[in-house]
């Protein structure tokens, strides 16, 4: 009686859930792709999708392709832009994580608590009200300016807010580094300290330790941390848009939320995420698996 | 007393081998060193947001030029102010009610898929998880703009709006439920459940009465986190609002930042700030609370364990 009422028992706690991932995830990336092979209406411009995959027309991302790969790719830069952009702020991030999550790991002794926990707080400061802390400062009459000009008495007009790429690549290390210090931190806290007295008593000097023992370690927390913070950055639009909001410093997500904008072009808009998630395919899949891994060895 | 402790030191330091010490010292330098760099990273961290939140109690209308203190913004300005302006009112108490509802929806979902995952085992639940992971680490503009295409072309009569936003943001919360309370089920083990079997507890008996208040320190977790995530949403929230009605905070300091604004949007961002706050802080002295009682030995670098 038992068995019977078991067998179902855990199937049914679990449908709930697949039912939900099925509905509001795959079946929205279907039509996703329904839109990005369909056709678009020649008058009202408006997008008519195509449910039967075999019908599928490829007008809009031969457009999209040829603005990226063309002779007028002028879809091009901003691609090449993100990666660029992703790539700095992900070393950079590492750079600045790294030592403070080392740090709150090991030494930070009777303050660990409190560390943790300001390292923590950015977490639950909302990326837009951290983005506005920052638009308050950099603005024409703003604390840097004035810092900078020492109260308006060099003439300096400095305009941070439109179109410089190093504002926007800093926004994006002041909102991400905090993904990337937890799973750091996770990691390092792992190793413990006996391993490292016992590389310092077999004569390992601190660079020995930190390259031979310490990074080897603290890797799968280095591949979850970039993982962790790349993928999202790929689909940031907010960003630029609120501390540059110009062109010139546009990302892929830019591009992606622009076409959702304009009439007409929902179906490129479709096709460029396509892209993006091909893209984005291997690294996910890797961070699912990095996660599974995880489990396995707790 | 002192004096003769003082040779015993000496001596016993004279027993290290000098390169011993030598690293000792270093390895002080270097704890300091990097005690400096948290510093730095904390200052650059949070200062930006302690300014934000200090200006919005500015008497003036500027945002970077300090007028003495007032709680002008919060309260007594006729139109500009968090309580008189209807708009910002409405903000503040829709994204509050989002983060409500998908709290609500989002871990009973996860948590019992977490359950059944544990035990059963197949190709179909694995799959699921698998998805769920994904969405964990999709770029959150995928999501909304599939469920946005969803609504738009095939689910019509369903529209956009809060219902639209719930779904939304409970699909991209679901893995946190999911995988914190795994990791829960992992450490809590078979031999507890098998005990209650052993005792005559039916399977859902001994889910009920003996895993779940097991599992009660993972659920709080994941509701503190997925509530206070809600509480920042974005992406999925801009796409699939509908109208005024469904704006959220985040969605108007995005549209107003801008376009010179006064220091009211420092004083709603601060209030969902202080919302935000005072939910961790009274989850978290429940969870303590909780763990301290099962006599369970929990400090904060569990939490990050989890992620």
């Amino acid at each position: 009686m038992g068995d019977r009422s078991t067998r179902f028992l855990w199937p049914i706690l679990g449908l709930p859930a697949m039912v939900w991932i099925a509905l509001f995830f795959l079946i929205p990336l279907y039509v996703v792709f329904c839109v990005a092979f369909g056709a678009v209406d020649p008058i009202f411009r408006t997008p008519i999708p195509i449910w039967n995959p075999l019908e599928w027309q490829f007008t809009q991302v031969q457009v999209v392709w040829d603005r990226l790969f063309g002779p007028n790719n002028f879809y091009l830069p901003a691609v090449l832009r993100t990666f660029l952009y992703v790539a700095i702020a992900v070393v950079a991030c590492l750079l600045i994580a790294f030592p403070v999550a080392y740090f709150t790991a090991r030494y930070a002794g009777k303050y660990r608590g409190l560390v943790l926990a300001l390292l923590v707080a950015p977490f639950f400061i909302s990326y837009m009200m951290r983005m506005l802390a920052w638009i308050n400062l950099l603005q024409p009459d703003g604390l840097v300016n004035s810092i900078i000009t020492l109260g308006g008495v060099v003439p300096l007009d400095i305009n941070w807010l439109s179109g410089n790429p190093y504002v926007v690549v800093m926004g994006l290390i002041y909102g991400y580094v905090p993904y990337m210090l937890l799973p750091l931190f996770a990691a390092l806290d792992r190793i413990s300290p006996s391993l490292i007295e016992a590389a310092r008593d077999l004569g390992a000097s601190g660079f020995d330790l930190f390259r031979r023992v310490i990074l080897p370690m603290s890797l799968p927390g280095i591949v979850a941390g970039t993982l962790l913070i790349s993928l999202p950055m790929m689909g940031d639009y907010f960003t630029s848009d609120m501390l540059s909001k110009s062109p010139n410093t546009a990302m892929i997500g830019n591009l992606i939320n622009l076409s959702i904008a304009t009439p007409g072009q929902s179906g490129q808009a479709g096709a460029l995420l396509i892209l993006v998630l091909l893209v984005l395919l291997v690294p996910m899949v890797l961070y699912t698996r990095s996660n599974a891994k995880a489990e396995v060895r707790s | 007393m002192t004096v003769s402790a003082a040779p015993a030191e000496a001596i016993l330091e004279e027993a290290g081998t000098p390169r011993r010490r030598r690293i000792r010292g270093s390895s002080d330098a270097r704890a300091y060193g990097l005690g400096a760099i948290t510093a730095i990273y904390l200052l650059w961290a949070l200062v930006p947001v302690a300014i934000t939140v200090l200006f919005s109690f500015n008497a003036g209308r500027s945002r970077s030029t300090w007028q003495g203190f007032s709680l002008r913004w919060y309260t007594w300005d006729p139109t500009g102010s968090v309580l008189n302006d209807e708009s910002i009112r409405n903000a503040l108490s829709h994204t509050v009610l989002l983060a409500v509802l998908a709290t609500i929806v989002t871990v009973p979902l996860g948590v019992l898929f977490a359950l059944a995952l544990d035990r059963w085992r197949g190709r179909l639940p694995q799959g699921a998880n698998f998805l769920a992971l994904i969405t964990f680490v999709i770029p959150e503009i995928a999501l909304a703009i599939g469920l946005l295409f969803m609504v738009t072309y095939l689910a019509t009569p369903f529209g956009l709006g809060t219902w639209a936003q719930v779904v939304g943001l409970v699909t991209f919360q679901l893995a946190y439920p999911i995988v914190i309370c795994r990791a829960r089920l992992l450490t809590i083990g078979a031999h507890y459940e098998e005990a209650a079997r052993d005792l005559g507890a039916s399977a859902l008996g001994a889910v009920r009465r003996v895993i779940l208040p097991m599992l009660f320190p993972a659920i709080l977790v994941s509701s503190i986190l997925v509530f206070a995530d809600v509480l920042d949403d974005f992406v999925i929230v801009r796409y699939l609002s509908s109208d005024a009605s469904t704006e959220t905070t985040s969605m108007r300091i995005y549209q107003t930042a801008r376009a010179a604004p006064t220091p009211a949007l420092n004083a709603m961002a601060t209030i969902i700030l202080v919302v935000s706050a005072l939910v961790i802080v009274l989850g978290w002295l429940a969870y303590r609370r909780w763990t301290r009682k099962q006599g369970e030995n929990t400090d904060v670098g569990s939490l990050a364990n989890t992620l």
